[in-house]
């Protein structure tokens, strides 16, 4: 319960806070919504002598469009994005899956870009911007980079974030009409990571799938795409059969950990599972 | 490790405190505020037993620090009541035996306060919902529930007899 002791500091722009990170190197860790950092400070997993708080960036929030694009504040809290009337109308997969994600008080505090910087394989945003084909926008000394969502998850609690940049901003291509979406996640309760999930963003043309993304949430390392699942739908007609040949691929890329949610054989077997009922209820939503 | 002068506002009082960055905003309501309502009955985030109003938002007490309330308004269960007459959700708790032991209580009605502002007319299952970052280990929730809906039909009529 009792976090060490630290040094904090608060930054009101991302240049002071990159500059910050720069001058006192890792020892430093961005507090963010606080709602993965302040628990493994808690229990003193995490000992940063400092805390760089970045709640009162400001270019650090807000949904906006541009172009083709949608583009979220890193800091953007998880509630913000489920009341989004933009991301509901350009990429509804954003705007309804984080009702899945914790718990009221926690979406409060809880932003995007913290969920996906924190690398955890049971986080959500992981796989679902994989499905999404979102790119992530960094900043350090240097200046932008943008990574994709698909180059970025490399490890358990690790990324392709360097420890001097600042994620500001998640970009996602908005949904052409008529695309079909899920994210179906098996919990042992509300507010629980995931025993196993399935992001998918499909769409039909003349009864065919002309495209599809299938990503996996805690049956890996770390977040994973799985191409092999993607190769069984495209170009075929949905049936019976092609979404167990999906389902039999995204077994097959699973390589889960065994905790207290279950073993490997189960959690692979509800690999299957929620990806054949994901690639339903997104072939639902097509038109 | 310096302390941090910060101003906060919680009750509708302000507060400038010195306070150290680690200082949970829990343990700063319950101890340096002696505002012992709110409570702790977990280290994971998961209890909602902590829970405050923070600039009209639910959050766990337990996950934020103090020092990142300056500036911000905090209100707590001993600020519910107006003048000694029980807020709604304090009533409808009271009336549908929505508590036992009351522990989870304080954090409950914090919760339900800004629930029900954030959707007046709830369905069941949106109570459910709603008040899911809230564990209760003596009611079942089933007397919360009804609790919620008599606290939202009575702010519903208070609303018709202001207008």
């Amino acid at each position: 319960m009792i976090p060490p002791a630290f040094d904090y500091h608060a930054p009101r722009t991302v240049d002071e806070a990159i500059a910050l990170l720069g001058s006192l190197g890792s020892d430093a860790k961005l507090l963010a919504g606080g709602h993965s950092l302040l628990p493994m400070m808690k229990l003193r997993f995490a000992q940063p002598a400092h805390l760089i708080d970045i709640n009162r960036i400001p270019e650090l929030r807000g949904i906006r469009e541009e172009g083709n694009e949608v583009v979220i504040g890193a800091m953007t809290v998880e509630n913000e994005l489920i009341a989004s009337p933009l991301l509901q109308a350009k990429v509804p997969l954003l705007a309804d899956a984080p009702k899945q994600i914790a718990d009221p008080q926690v979406r409060n505090r809880g932003t995007i870009g913290g969920d996906i910087a924190h690398g955890d394989p049971g986080n959500d945003h992981p796989a679902i911007s994989l499905a999404l084909d979102a790119t992530f926008d960094l900043q350090g000394p240097q200046g932008k980079r943008s990574v994709k969502a698909a180059d970025f998850f490399l490890g358990t609690y690790t990324t392709a974030l360097a420890e001097d940049e600042i994620m500001v901003a998640i970009r996602v291509p908005a949904f052409a009409p008529g695309t079909g979406w899920a994210y179906e996640k098996l919990k042992r309760k509300t507010g629980d990571w995931a025993t196993a999930g399935a992001a998918v963003v499909l769409r039909l043309s003349g009864g065919s799938v002309s495209h599809v993304r299938i990503a996996l949430t805690n049956l890996a390392p770390m977040a994973i795409r799985v191409p092999a699942a993607e190769a069984a739908l495209l170009g075929q007609p949905l049936s019976a059969a092609s979404i167990a040949a999906a389902a039999q691929a995204a077994q097959t890329a699973a390589d889960p950990a065994e905790d207290l949610r279950g073993d490997i054989a189960y959690k692979t077997a509800m690999a299957g599972q929620m990806v054949k009922r994901a690639i339903q209820a997104a072939a639902a939503r097509c038109s | 490790m310096a302390k941090k002068l910060i101003s906060v506002k919680v009750n509708g009082r302000t507060q400038e405190k010195a306070v150290e960055p680690r200082t949970l905003l829990i343990h700063f309501l319950r101890e340096e505020l002696s505002l012992t309502g709110a409570h702790i009955g977990c280290e994971t985030s998961h209890c909602g037993a902590c829970t405050v109003d923070i600039d009209g938002q639910s959050v766990k007490s337990c996950t934020h620090l103090a020092v990142q309330c300056d500036g911000s308004e905090v209100l707590t269960v001993e600020g519910l009541a107006n003048a000694g007459v029980l807020h709604a959700v304090q009533e409808g708790f009271y009336k549908e035996h929505g508590l036992q032991c009351g522990f989870c209580t304080p954090g409950m009605l914090m919760r339900a306060y800004r629930f029900l502002q954030e959707n007046p007319n709830p369905s069941e299952a949106e109570i459910r919902a709603g008040m899911a970052g809230n564990l209760c280990r003596c009611t079942g929730y089933q007397n919360i529930v009804k609790a919620v809906q008599y606290a939202a039909a009575k702010l519903q009529q208070n609303e018709k007899v202001a207008a």
